[in-house]
């Protein structure tokens, strides 16, 4: 039977077909030229519009850039060397970047000194944005201030490290008296903290401690370029964290008194334009100051900008606060926490972990917006840009290749901060 | 975090403790600083060069008042300040004197209560427009496009000018010098108005600077001088007789290069009081004897100054016209030292 | 049984304020009362001391004193004669009008590119993110200096539109494009409003606008009675001639009625005489500030839209509801309520940021009241407060839309 069965088909394959390439337009280039670019008319005319527009840009753009001019003395050089065809100056950025970067009076040879810093604050704010690294690391971030403030303004090493003792002394009375009250322990901290801080003036400044680590002096007045930018961003958002966390749980505070202030408060700041309050600490803050005091405006510039984004934090930590259930509020009670001990314990952590990639994005807008100083007449970034070098003989007439570098510079530091913001956003989610 | 607020409000104090309620002299020397306000950036006047030093006609009366106070013409704060920030520096103690080419206005004197000690440049606002405009006079201007630098008298001026003249016009405010120079130059207005001397200045930058024209009207009157607060007179006469010193020392023939020489003595009275070998000029504005000699020391007497920063050799170019000597037929006239 | 222990009666002792929860907050309260109170007196005192040291003093009657100077881009009547007053007004008109127009625009822009950054052409998509990354890690201040800068450089100026061979042309013979403004033909009710001078535009488009207004309630009055037919009958009426009748008859009427014509402009003297001029410090302030705001929006249009879940489109055509229906009935109305709170905020913005307009020359309230107001007068304090106060108000009137809109789309949860 079997035989007749074999005859009866006249030909069985006994193994497979290869199998054979994919039509061109199903796989490779093709296709995913076909799925990306050219999925149907409108898709296809988009494409094509979206060629024209990059064609367009780069037509423009690109011998201007290649045809660059990086060394001349004076622009009137560069346009020589040019002569008559596009390109750009760039001249200007390799005669002038110290300035752009250090403003036009910090000293040259004390260049170093903010560098150092610059590239110390990475290390102090590795562990504050990621948490992977070993916890001891902050012992570094807590110094920093310190170490930053001596090395860019100079003067003698004494300073720093007294009101660092001052703030660890008072940190130790705060933790020892803290289990009595917690109001008693905070005034005793402040206390302590003063005593030891009014010790410079004890000694007098003509002491031979002031003497050991001195480094020069620099006025802040001095401070400017991306320098300054940077300093005023890092300072400002570094001193409204506290400033917004407390307006935040002031404003959730069941004291009327304490609520209202909170309110009326951050909405006032929330409602007028940077420049306004910028206006403020230029032309008006001078006058809340006693007579004479001489604030300088670099300080006043420091207070109104943390004021201003102290608000914006508050409203972001109040949306964590916010989000936080109620059994977590519940729960503290019942334990028999005070308000101190669950507010630092239970709530806040929790809190600040959903609010970080809101203050991220309140930080870096934050820096963007320092470049609003250039208004009155502080010579950051884009201040040296409209001051002194545009108004210079050498280079009056430069314009886009010195907003073309601030451009580029702001966009390298806010990309990175985004790009890390989406990264913990991502790291944080543990909802699925 | 907390640390920094605490920080933070540990400079402010160590700043503020600097205060004292004494008089701008006494404030100064003990500083060992002058504070002295200029402006942003205004080539020829005051503009930080390219090593970050401040250079200028302006900054030169600053320096000046520096050496006869302090013996040092470097030892000199310079605070930049916009149009809208000059006054409230000033009034708020921020700068001890104000050097930033302020026009000396009745309301200005009596309303904001300063006192302009006196006129270091006689200026007048004018016009530039382009050659191949082929306007001749500023009142051809009938619906020109009219770029201004603000933060000076020049929007009131211009106003004044074109209702006078029952022209019409449309202006076009802008805060730099260097972003007006783009909008002229680009031809987004047909002139551009500010001080004739600031014009100059502007014109010199330019890549083809005979291809524009300054019209010859000059619509107002712009005595530029140093000012400081009401109420310290004592101060007041400290700049007033600082920049006097400069001018008489020109009259008399006085420059950085005979200084030593003169100052070693001469027969003319006049001299050697300005220089403090004869009378006590110096002790009665509480300074030392030497205060004039080290003033012009720093840069010379005022013409010097004037060549050095503004004068016909330099780019700017500006002749010095209204700014000589009465002796030469200008309007520099210094009371007499005695 | 419960027993109700009342605290003890009588027994007061100094110590509760701080230790019995009944009093503490009353304690912190005025303890915070009296540090307040002291800050104030504290700000206050240095002020009126310095004031008083420097011989000034708080005086708002400069506003009413002339304020000497011309502006340019004015929506109602100001000469230089005007009260600084008047000025202020001035700005305030110009703030809200720039920031009007940059709220439409950066809408426009924003749902642009929130929509085609979802779109899966790949290199639209990836286009669109370049976009809305440069404009969003870019201080706007640099962005709004570097457009105005292209925008005079790149235009032309009035004079290369001279002489027989102009180097630039109108487009189509009745727009020009320059580096001062771009100039478009005006209407001009020639008949009736001729004689009225530079109000006559103004009142005629007035006019038009109540007849526009008129013919949209009477369209609506025709769409309600075909559907009550409809209802009834089961057959709607054709209403197409009956609308569009309703739509332009009217105005078409009233444009022949006054005699409408366009008022074309031209190169006289200086500048280009006639039409409408829309200067270069506004569109330059508008687009710089729509462009960047634009970059945010479309952030949030593309978080509003992945917001809803896919199950609902998936729900909605289950239910046999049609491509096109499903995006307006199901997916739009759930987007729209996670994209117009951030939105609003970023109005908010807008307005704020319009603040910068000063950099252009273009004459906000910041550049008149706190710009050439308060250099002219020196009365800083005055100015900068009344500025502030200014601002403070319209953002409270924007936040205060915004509270009512999410309180009439919140998820009603029973």
């Amino acid at each position: 039977m079997s035989d007749t069965s074999a005859n009866a088909v006249a030909f069985v394959r006994t193994e497979s077909v290869p199998a054979s390439a994919p039509p061109v337009n199903a796989a490779g280039p093709v296709k995913w030229l076909k799925d990306n670019l050219f999925d149907g008319v409108g898709n296809s005319i988009l494409t094509v519009l979206a060629f024209v527009a990059i064609f367009l840009i780069l037509s423009n753009t690109m011998p201007w850039v290649i045809n660059g001019i990086w060394d001349a003395p004076t622009l009137a050089a560069c346009r020589e060397i040019l002569d008559g065809t596009t390109g750009a100056c760039f001249a200007v950025l390799s005669e002038r970047w110290n300035q752009l970067l250090f403003g036009f009076k910090y000293p040259t040879e004390m260049y170093w000194r903010p560098a150092l810093a610059f590239a110390m604050l990475f290390v102090a704010f590795a562990p504050v944005l990621f948490f992977d690294l070993p916890r001891k690391l902050l012992i570094f971030t807590g110094l920093y201030p310190f170490i930053a403030f001596w090395l860019i303004w100079g003067g003698p090493i004494v300073n720093p490290i007294l009101a660092l003792v001052g703030l660890i002394v008072g940190y130790m009375v705060f933790v020892r008296l803290e289990k009595t009250s917690f109001a008693m322990a905070m005034g005793a901290g402040v206390v302590s903290a003063a005593v030891i801080w009014s010790l410079s003036k004890v000694i007098g400044s003509d002491s031979a401690i002031f003497s050991i680590g001195y480094l020069e002096t620099v006025p802040s007045r001095d401070l400017g370029g991306f320098m300054l930018n940077m300093m005023l961003g890092v300072t400002c958002v570094s001193l409204s964290l506290p400033l917004g966390i407390a307006l935040a749980l002031g404003r959730q505070s069941s004291m009327p008194l304490i609520k209202y202030v909170c309110v009326i408060f951050i909405e006032f700041i929330r409602g007028v334009p940077l420049i306004t309050l910028l206006f403020v600490a230029s032309v008006m803050l001078g006058y809340f100051f006693p007579p004479g005091s001489g604030v300088d405006l670099f300080i006043r510039v420091v207070i109104m900008i943390t004021l201003f984004s102290a608000a914006y934090i508050a409203e972001v930590v109040r949306g964590g606060l916010a989000a936080l259930p109620k059994g977590q509020y519940e729960a503290a009670d019942s334990l028999g926490l005070d308000y101190a001990q669950a507010t630092r314990l239970i709530i806040l952590p929790q809190a600040l972990k959903i609010s970080i990639p809101g203050i991220v994005n309140i930080a870096v807008g934050l820096f963007k917006d320092t470049t609003l100083v250039s208004v009155i007449s502080m010579f950051d970034m884009v201040g040296m840009i409209r001051g002194p070098i545009l108004a210079s003989t050498d280079w009056n007439g430069v314009y886009w290749e010195l907003f073309s570098f601030a451009a580029l510079l702001f966009f390298v530091v806010c990309y990175g901060i985004s790009q890390y913001s989406q990264w913990l956003e991502r790291r944080l989610a543990t909802d699925h | 975090m907390n640390k920094s607020v605490l920080f933070g409000a540990m400079t402010v104090a160590s700043l503020a403790a600097g205060a004292a309620a004494a008089g701008t002299l006494e404030d100064v020397q003990a500083r060992g600083k002058l504070n002295c306000g200029v402006t942003t950036g205004l080539v020829g006047f005051a503009a930080p060069d390219a090593n970050g030093e401040w250079k200028g006609f302006d900054v030169a009366v600053c320096r000046a008042v520096a050496a006869a106070v302090l013996g040092d013409g470097n030892a000199v704060e310079f605070v930049p300040t916009t149009g809208k920030t000059r006054f409230t520096a000033l009034a708020s103690g921020e700068i001890d004197m104000l050097a930033r080419n302020t026009t000396w206005t009745l309301s200005r004197d009596v309303d904001l209560k300063f006192t302009f000690v006196g006129v270091n440049y006689y200026d007048g606002q004018g016009f530039m427009a382009p050659k191949e405009l082929g306007v001749a006079s500023a009142k051809d201007l009938d619906g020109a496009t009219v770029c201004i630098q603000t933060g000076t008298t020049t929007e009131l001026n211009l106003a004044d000018f074109f209702r006078a003249n029952n022209i019409s016009y449309e202006p076009v405010p802008i805060e730099t010098n260097a972003e007006a120079q783009q909008q002229y130059l680009a031809g987004a207005c047909d002139v551009f108005t500010t001080d004739a001397s600031g014009l100059a200045a502007t014109r010199a930058t330019f890549e083809n600077p005979q291809d524009h024209v300054l019209l010859p009207e000059i619509v107002s009157k712009e005595p530029l001088g140093p000012l400081v607060r009401h109420g310290d007179n004592e101060w007041g006469d400290i700049v007033r007789w600082t920049l006097n010193a400069l001018i008489t020392a020109e009259e008399l023939g006085v420059t950085s290069a005979n200084l030593a020489e003169m100052s070693a003595g001469t027969n003319n009275p006049e001299i050697n009081r300005l220089l403090g070998t004869e009378g006590t000029l110096g002790e009665m504005l509480g300074l030392s004897a030497t205060w004039a000699n080290d003033a012009i020391a720093v840069s010379g007497n005022y013409g010097e100054v004037f060549e050095a920063n503004i004068g016909e050799s330099t780019p700017i170019g500006l002749a010095r016209g209204l700014n000589a000597q009465w002796t030469d037929g200008g309007l520099i006239y210094s009371p007499p030292f005695r | 049984m419960t027993i109700i222990t009342d605290p003890p009666k009588g027994s007061f002792r100094l110590s509760m304020l701080l230790n019995d929860t009944r009093y503490r907050s009353l304690t912190l309260q005025a303890i915070a009362a009296i540090l307040l109170a002291l800050a104030i007196f504290y700000l206050a005192n240095n002020v009126v001391t310095n004031l008083q040291r420097l011989g000034l003093n708080i005086d708002f009657s400069f506003l009413g004193a002339p304020a000497g100077y011309d502006i340019n881009q004015r929506l109602i009547e100001y000469t230089s004669q005007s009260t600084n007053l008047k000025a202020a007004f001035v700005g305030i008109l110009n703030t809200l009008l720039v920031a009007f127009l940059a709220c439409i625009m950066a809408t426009i822009f924003g749902v642009f590119a929130g929509v085609l950054r979802l779109s899966n052409n790949w290199l639209v998509s990836k286009l669109m993110s370049i976009y809305v990354e440069i404009f969003r890690n870019i201080p706007v201040l640099i962005w709004i200096l570097i457009i105005y800068g292209i925008m005079t450089v790149v235009m032309p100026a009035p004079r290369a539109f001279r002489g027989e061979d102009a180097e630039a042309a109108m487009f189509l013979g009745i727009s020009a494009f320059t580096n001062r403004g771009v100039y478009i033909p005006g209407p001009e009710f020639s008949r009736i409003f001729g004689e009225m001078g530079i109000l006559s535009a103004g009142i005629g488009w007035l006019v038009a606008i109540a007849i526009l207004i008129c013919s949209f309630f009477g369209g609506r009055t025709v769409t309600r009675r075909a559907t009550r037919i409809q209802e009834a009958t089961g057959v709607r009426p054709a209403t197409l001639v009956t609308n569009l009748a309703i739509w332009f008859l009217p105005l078409i009427a009233f444009f022949i009625i006054t005699g409408l014509a366009f008022e074309i402009p031209e190169l006289k003297g200086f500048n280009f005489k006639g039409g409408i001029k829309i200067g270069a410090p506004l569109i330059a302030i508008w687009f710089a500030l729509s462009i960047y705001t634009g970059a945010f929006i479309a952030e949030n249009v593309r978080a509003g839209i992945q917001a809803v879940s896919k199950g609902q489109t998936e729900a909605a055509s289950a239910l046999g509801i049609r491509p096109n229906r499903i995006m307006s009935l199901v997916v739009l109305p759930q987007a729209l309520r996670v994209i117009i709170p951030p939105l609003i905020s970023q109005y908010l913005n807008i307005t704020k940021n319009s603040s910068l307009a000063i950099l252009v020359g273009y004459a906000d309230v910041t550049a008149t009241l706190g710009g050439i107001t308060l250099n002219q007068t020196g009365r800083a304090i005055e100015c900068i407060v009344l500025l502030m106060l200014f601002y403070l108000i319209i953002s409270l009137i924007i936040s205060a839309v915004a509270n009512l809109y999410n309180n009439s789309t919140k998820l009603k949860e029973r």
